[in-house]
């Protein structure tokens, strides 16, 4: 005999209050990752096998719509699935609390630096 | 919280090795390198943000032989990292779980990653655009 309410089976987030959160958030941000990934590394490499990455050069490649918002795309996603997965490798090997002071770390700095990157490629993207 | 009485899983120097374990280790390996390369990729945007003399700070300290060889390591991890992790979206289908079939996709992960870090490095040196770099 179950005993879980009623509610916990429809909403069925389990013991841990998550259900299955975490893993579809990884699988989702990843697909994501592999158009943005490709794209940031071939772009990168264009960059430098042109030759074009003094100053101004960059600063146009980044102001340009289309790589400005592919970048804002990148920097969330890519910070949001790094802060996924290094919750899953802090969780597997620390303990007690350093383990719940370090997951909070690794969230706001994950925080920080998603938002400093899409501040940077929109201040350089608009101009000021 | 500690019992010692419970029982304990072998250590993993008993196990022969296998590609797999190598590859599994290294997917989450190359998963925190990423994510230290995340301040690198912040770093860049920031310092470009800032202005010319802090982006050509950053820019020559990339062009130098430890930048590039730092470089092509992170586009190395980030190739296999993504790789691998279609990999593991195809075994989230439930698909690929047949021993030849893990040992095959293992191995063409390692030649795919390599694969895209070398015509990277070649793009970088100016192949696509002819002249070097």
């Amino acid at each position: 005999m179950s005993r879980r309410t009623a509610l916990g089976h429809v909403l069925g987030l389990g013991s841990a209050k998550d259900g299955t959160g975490h893993w579809w958030a990884q699988r989702v941000s990843a697909v994501a990752m592999v158009p943005l990934g490709l794209w940031f590394l071939f772009s990168v490499a264009l960059l430098i096998g042109r030759g074009t990455v003094d100053y101004l050069s960059v600063i146009d490649w980044i102001a340009s719509p289309v790589n400005a918002v592919a970048l804002i795309l990148l920097i969330a996603t890519m910070c949001y699935h790094s802060a996924l997965g290094v919750q899953v490798v802090i969780e597997d090997y620390v303990h007690g609390g350093t383990k719940v002071v370090s997951l909070v770390l690794q969230k706001f700095a994950h925080a920080v630096l998603a938002a400093a990157g899409i501040f940077a490629v929109l201040r350089i993207a608009l101009g000021s | 919280m500690s019992n010692i009485d419970r029982p304990l899983s072998p250590h993993l120097q008993v196990y022969r090795w296998q590609i797999t374990m190598t590859l599994s280790i290294l997917h989450r390996a190359t998963g925190v390198a990423l994510a230290a390369g995340l301040l690198l990729l912040i770093g860049w945007l920031v310092a470009a943000a800032t202005g010319p003399e802090s982006y050509t700070q950053v820019r020559d300290l990339l062009s130098s032989l430890p930048g590039v060889l730092i470089l092509v390591a992170f586009a190395w991890a980030f190739s296999y990292h993504l790789c691998n992790g279609i990999r593991h979206l195809f075994w989230d289908a439930g698909i690929g779980f047949e021993k030849t079939q893990y040992r095959a996709s293992g191995w063409a992960v390692v030649i795919a990653s390599a694969a895209i870090t070398a015509i990277l490095v070649a793009i970088a040196m100016g192949v696509a655009s002819g002249s070097a770099a």
